[in-house]
């Protein structure tokens, strides 16, 4: 038996994995991360994780299981840790995900620290990712393998791609056996009210979804132009972080290009805030760059044949993984398009995850047939 | 499944300040006249038995507080009593002349009236002014005075809590009402937290409003009153049937008043001896607990007796120190105490009392209020005193790691 924090969003999952924390003869008590100061400002009830009603969601859950339940007020580290870095990426021309920020900094860094140091044995949560250890069961003495979930539709390796051994070792994911359908069923059969709910999507902290508007009221009007691959300025636009790489939708160039075809956001330059359009075939990319790499063991001293993923719920790309202390290079061996500055790289060999890294310049070094480039 | 404290030693009480046990007599009474049928405004002899006993409870607590009975005004409560007092007051005295648009309050009023009085001024046009208070936690009359005389004319209230429910400390209630009477000026009291470890008069006090509760006293909690000098007219919340003196409209509900009268009654009949009993456990308290946690400090008027504090709170500062960690680690061996602030959504904020007595926001969010009540024991007070160290050491540690 572990005394065990079980972090609860106010969603299915986490109320799942906590219910089954307990039923596996645990001391679970319930911990709803209050991440904002002012909870009405995020995403209320179906679709986030951070307000007012997902707190309540979250006591009642708790209630049901019969565990003690509290409000740790995180909101200081996630506006320093998530936040601010988001804003910041997007100024800088990269486009972050805040989830494996939040994963790295807050669930799995402040919350576990604090947990341990109040005499806690680790944290559960409802992500959808499998531990595996030595002796089959997740403990402190032996190596603890993260791997792909069972549900591969769920599968949320990807975003705990940035944990650590030994935050590994202090971390419970009950529901890595198992397909959604099955959690909501259980939920319901345990009369957990949060059994119909929604899942959640897009970012808890942008209230409205609308990720660009939200960018606007943080970074003010930044003007700069879209440009084609010859320089050739196509229009004007109010800030670049508006825009992403790969990104089609939205970009009102009003002229078709020369051969008809839809184009493209190919890079962004965040100093001059110039967005470069072109066709989709130039979106591809077959050599990353990565800095920052976190491990979940040891690093790889050899060149690693392996799987990556780029982004959540991403493909998987066949690649070559070299590291060089801080500096991890992948050459996929297909290209692939849409990938940006800031995403993370997550190496997979199997099911098992080796680490990730913040993808910092990506190339095209191989150029097929009729590329054109 | 497991169900939470099943196997858990019986839980140390010590948050009689935010509801206190009720007293098994009282509780008798409530069940005894739930069973009765009967609107106490009905004209027929069910409704005059009602009325009745919401009567004889009418004057059972108003002999208590030194009122008389048709002072007295049943409502749901103490937050509804203070804005009755508070929003009721001011608008009658701005009706009477619109020259009287300020309000004046204290800066550690609880937020059943903080908030009634912000919400005037936001939506009723009020002007309203903070009196300041002393690192004790103590209305400074002096500033008050200032803020009168200022423009006396222009003042439709004056409030000040009669004991601070976080510090406990006691605040010089009659040297306000001497002050605002010199310039015709209404004063309500909030009594909520004093009425059931102090000897309270209104008649004597020279007040025109006290609110009570009494789930603060061993009553049940879902009525309180609003004692108001006949003179006085506050402006109603609520209309409708013209009950309790046009102020509060509402069939009464017989069963809660009769049992809030036999537990103010209790309270009253057994208050000096329980709050000189209650007033050395205090002292083991904190004396106990600056030997286990020699860097805390006791907030709050030090010297016992009616015109300094109230016997049963003690409001600690652990520097260094997260108040809801503490509050996690003591809750999970059943020893239940509270930091003594609001929440929103779980989330303590720093208390506004603290920060009005001059202390800083880490001081505001690592302290601890301790209440004592009619059925604590001794036994109790060395069952937290003995968790205290580790559980300090802890909450210490965690604090520590959050600073990383």
């Amino acid at each position: 038996m572990a005394r065990l924090v079980a972090a609860m969003s106010g969603g299915v999952d986490s109320a799942v994995a906590a219910a089954r924390a307990v039923e596996a003869g645990h001391d679970v008590t319930g911990v709803h991360l209050a991440l904002s100061r002012n909870p009405r400002s995020y995403r209320s009830g179906a679709r986030g994780c951070c307000s007012i009603e997902d707190a309540g969601d979250a006591r009642r859950a708790a209630d049901v299981l019969g565990i003690p339940f509290y409000v740790w007020d995180m909101s200081t580290e996630f506006a320093d840790e998530v936040v601010d870095d988001f804003v910041a990426e997007y100024a800088a021309g990269r486009t972050p995900n805040p989830c494996l920020r939040c994963n790295e900094k807050i669930k799995f860094a402040a919350v576990l620290d604090r947990a341990l140091a109040l005499g806690f044995d680790g944290v559960v949560t409802g992500h959808y990712a499998r531990l595996v250890t030595a002796a089959g069961s997740p403990s402190s003495e032996h190596t603890a393998e993260l791997h792909r979930a069972q549900d591969a539709g769920k599968d949320q390796s990807y975003v705990l791609g940035v944990l650590t051994q030994e935050q590994l070792r202090h971390s419970h994911f009950p529901l890595g056996d198992s397909v959604k359908s099955d959690v909501r069923a259980e939920a319901a059969r345990r009369g957990l009210q949060v059994a119909t709910k929604p899942d959640s999507h897009d970012i808890c902290f942008v209230a409205d979804g609308d990720n660009a508007g939200w960018l606007a009221e943080r970074l003010g009007p930044r003007p700069g132009t879209i440009v084609d691959e010859d320089g050739a300025v196509l229009r004007e636009h109010d800030g670049a972080y508006a825009y992403t790489i790969g990104q089609r939708r939205g970009l009102r160039l009003g002229v078709p290009a020369d051969d008809g075809k839809p184009r493209f956001v190919l890079d962004i330059e965040p100093v001059s805030g110039t967005v470069t359009v072109g066709p989709r075939e130039h979106l591809l990319v077959d050599a990353l760059e990565a800095r920052r790499p976190l491990w979940c063991g040891t690093a790889p001293s050899d060149p690693l044949e392996c799987t990556v993923q780029l982004r959540a719920h991403g493909a998987e790309h066949r690649a070559r993984v070299e590291v060089e202390g801080d500096l991890v290079r992948v050459r996929l061996h297909d290209p692939a398009e849409g990938i940006a500055p800031g995403q993370a790289v997550v190496v997979y060999v199997g099911t098992r995850v080796v680490g990730s890294a913040t993808i910092t310049a990506t190339a095209r070094v191989e150029v097929g047939a009729g590329d054109g480039r | 499944m497991t169900s939470e404290n099943s196997e858990r030693a019986p839980a140390v009480y010590l948050d009689h300040a935010a509801t206190t046990p009720m007293h098994p007599e009282a509780a008798q009474v409530l069940t005894e006249q739930l069973a009765r049928t009967g609107n106490a405004s009905s004209l027929h002899a069910s409704g005059r038995a009602a009325r009745r006993v919401v009567e004889e409870s009418r004057e059972v607590i108003a002999e208590c507080l030194g009122a008389r009975p048709s002072e007295v005004v049943f409502t749901s409560g103490g937050t509804e009593a203070n804005n009755l007092a508070i929003k009721g007051l001011y608008w009658a005295r701005r009706d009477a002349d619109p020259a009287r648009d300020r309000v004046l309050f204290s800066s550690i009023e609880h937020h059943a009236l903080l908030d009634p009085v912000t919400w005037l001024a936001s939506h009723e046009d009020a002007r309203i002014d903070t009196t300041p208070v002393d690192r004790q936690g103590r209305v400074v009359v002096e500033r008050l005075r200032e803020q009168i005389e200022a423009d006396p004319a222009s003042v439709a209230v004056v409030t000040t809590m009669w004991a601070n429910n976080e510090m406990g400390t006691v605040q010089p209630v009659d040297e306000v009402v001497a002050l605002a009477q010199r310039h015709d000026v209404p004063v309500h009291s909030d009594a909520v937290q004093a009425a059931g470890y102090l000897p309270l008069d209104f008649a004597a006090s020279g007040l025109d409003a006290m609110t009570v509760t009494a789930h603060k006293l061993g009553g049940p909690v879902g009525v309180g009153a609003l004692l108001v000098r006949r003179e006085v007219a506050p402006v109603p919340l609520v209309h409708g049937g013209g009950q309790e003196r046009d102020l509060r409209s509402g069939t009464v509900g017989v069963a809660l008043i009769a049992a809030f009268a036999r537990a103010l009654e209790i309270t009253v009949e057994r208050q000096a001896e329980v709050s000189a009993r209650i007033e050395r456990l205090r002292q083991r308290l904190v004396t106990g607990l600056v030997q286990a946690v020699p860097d805390a400090v006791v907030n709050g008027d030090p010297e016992p007796g009616p015109h300094h504090r109230l016997p049963n709170i003690a409001h600690v500062t652990f520097p260094g120190c997260e108040g809801d960690a503490m509050l996690m680690l003591l809750d999970a061996q059943g020893i239940e105490v509270s930091t003594g602030s609001a929440c929103q959504a779980g989330v303590p904020q720093p208390s506004h009392v603290l920060l009005a007595m001059g202390y800083d926001d880490a001081a505001a969010r690592g302290s601890l209020r301790l209440s004592l009540g009619h059925t604590t024991t001794e036994a109790d007070v060395d069952r937290l005193l003995a968790a205290l160290p580790q559980v300090h050491e802890r909450a210490v540690t965690a604090s520590l790691v959050r600073g990383r």
